[in-house]
């Protein structure tokens, strides 16, 4: 599904490249988590995926198509900003159709239409991310919780078959988080997109990762190295052994230089 | 005698002159006069002002360039401008609109610049993620985002506008809330005519004020939106 093929890539006037002749292999409807502390390049990977940037050297591939600028099937919700403030709930979910008739199906900016499935409504996304009731009210109203629903929303409403977030819930408290995670993972199962998540959590990583891409090393020496997660799936219990000790891996790929 | 009329006249007196002075037909063209020259000198400030202010508050090169230009003209006041416009735009209506276009135009700019640099690029970025060109980025994000700093520019600045207005209507007019003013304060010494013309152009200061704040209430409803547990965005 997404192929990075020897990709490097340097900010302009960056200096060291972030990332130098990598390698990357998603498979369809796979869940990724990519873990690394801040400043590490995550969001870095992350805007290369989502065709924000274009890499120096190297190809990024999606659905056999390679990538020169954003993706119309491809949904980004970022840790916060992302919500038009000027715009009700109802009208930020309904931005990307908005977005696509404003341009008609160009296949640039909007897909053709390919495949005759029957896309659900703004509505149903609404009610299914539990913002029904705030569909009048704007993002300034809101809690952080409440925002990140209406960005997943806006994004789940154009069926993307590749979905990223970046730090996507690092900004919320720790119960909304669960509830916002948990979600998520249903909703990959049911609508099966291809989905990576960045996070400096390793239990995040954990719960959300089937397998998870570690940006470890310094700005300039970075170290890249993937992990298969064995706890995917399950409930996490901090005590157990296999999981202290995953995550105890992760720690020290996460370090070590 | 108009000799012996008060310098003070009381309200009633003034009231009377108003609906008077209405009623004979000339203050309501006098009016209507300074009305429109405010009018279409928002208007054109608004147009011209607007997008230049979004292209240099999202474009940190061009902005670079003209910065300098902006910081030094734009604390000039611009009334002492006046008879230089005069001087080479002559006395008919254009001369007067340029003068208060000027005014608004650097307040417009300005504060434009500033939002439209404030933009935070998750916005844009999330935006683009959507599938948004440049034309449904400028619909949809820089379009809305500037109207606030739009809006807050005109009403800052309506005063200065209405202010500036009646200097430049001293000056070789027929029409205008100011000759208006001027003619009956100096020339016909018609006191309580001449408090008429001042409470006219006041309530024409004041109905463009209000006038601009309801627009915004109207077009920017989320700057009011309460904010009940939510954190501020």
């Amino acid at each position: 599904m997404v192929k990075l093929e020897k990709v490097s890539f340097a900010y302009p006037g960056g200096g060291k490249p972030i990332f130098d002749q990598f390698d990357w292999e998603i498979g369809s409807a796979q869940s990724w988590a990519v873990l690394g502390p801040s400043g590490g390049g995550k969001t870095t990977l992350l805007y290369l995926l989502a065709g924000l940037v274009l890499p120096q050297s190297g190809c990024v591939t999606i659905a056999g198509q390679v990538l020169t600028r954003p993706r119309p099937q491809t949904g980004l919700v970022l840790q916060d900003y992302g919500l038009l403030p000027w715009a009700t709930v109802a009208q930020n979910v309904n931005l990307g159709l908005q977005m696509r008739s404003f341009y008609g199906p160009d296949g640039k900016h909007a897909p053709r239409p390919a495949v005759a499935l029957p896309a659900q409504t703004p509505d149903f996304w609404l009610e299914r991310l539990g913002i029904a009731e705030v569909a009048g009210a704007y993002p300034g109203q809101l809690s952080g919780g409440q925002r990140q629903r209406t960005a997943i929303a806006r994004t789940l409403v154009l069926q993307p078959d590749l979905l990223l977030m970046d730090e996507p819930f690092s900004s919320l408290d720790p119960v909304t988080r669960k509830d916002l995670q948990s979600l998520t993972l249903q909703l990959w199962r049911e609508a099966q997109f291809t989905f990576v998540v960045v996070t400096h959590a390793i239990e995040e990583a954990l719960m959300m990762g089937q397998s998870i891409m570690i940006l470890g090393g310094t700005p300039g020496q970075p170290r890249v190295n993937q992990l298969a997660n064995s706890l995917f799936g399950q409930p996490l219990d901090r005590d157990s052994l296999p999981y202290r000790q995953l995550f105890d891996e992760l720690q020290a790929r996460l370090g070590a230089n | 005698m108009l000799l012996n009329q008060p310098v003070l006249p009381t309200p009633l007196v003034v009231g009377i002159a108003l609906i008077r002075e209405l009623g004979r037909g000339e203050l309501p063209l006098h009016f209507l006069a300074s009305l429109w020259r405010v009018l279409a000198s928002m208007l054109l400030s608004v147009l011209l002002a607007a997008p230049a202010g979004l292209v240099l508050g999202q474009s940190p090169r061009l902005n670079r360039i003209f910065s300098p230009f902006i910081y030094w003209l734009y604390p000039i006041p611009k009334v002492v401008l006046v008879p230089v416009v005069l001087l080479f735009l002559g006395i008919g209506d254009l001369a007067k609109i340029v003068i208060i276009f000027l005014i608004l135009f650097f307040q417009i700019l300005v504060l434009v610049r500033d939002q439209a640099a404030a933009l935070r690029p998750e916005l844009i970025q999330s935006v683009r993620s959507l599938g948004a060109g440049r034309r449904a980025l400028f619909r949809f994000v820089y379009l809305p985002a500037s109207l606030p700093a739009i809006l807050t520019a005109l009403r800052q600045s309506v005063g200065t506008a209405v202010a500036v207005l009646y200097i430049a209507e001293l000056f070789a007019t027929r029409y205008g809330l100011g000759y208006y003013i001027f003619l009956n304060g100096s020339t016909l010494l018609n006191y309580p005519a001449m408090y008429a013309g001042i409470v006219l152009m006041s309530l024409l200061g004041m109905m463009l004020y209000f006038g601009v704040d309801g627009l915004e209430r109207w077009l920017c409803p989320w700057l009011r939106a309460g904010q009940p547990g939510g954190n501020p965005h």
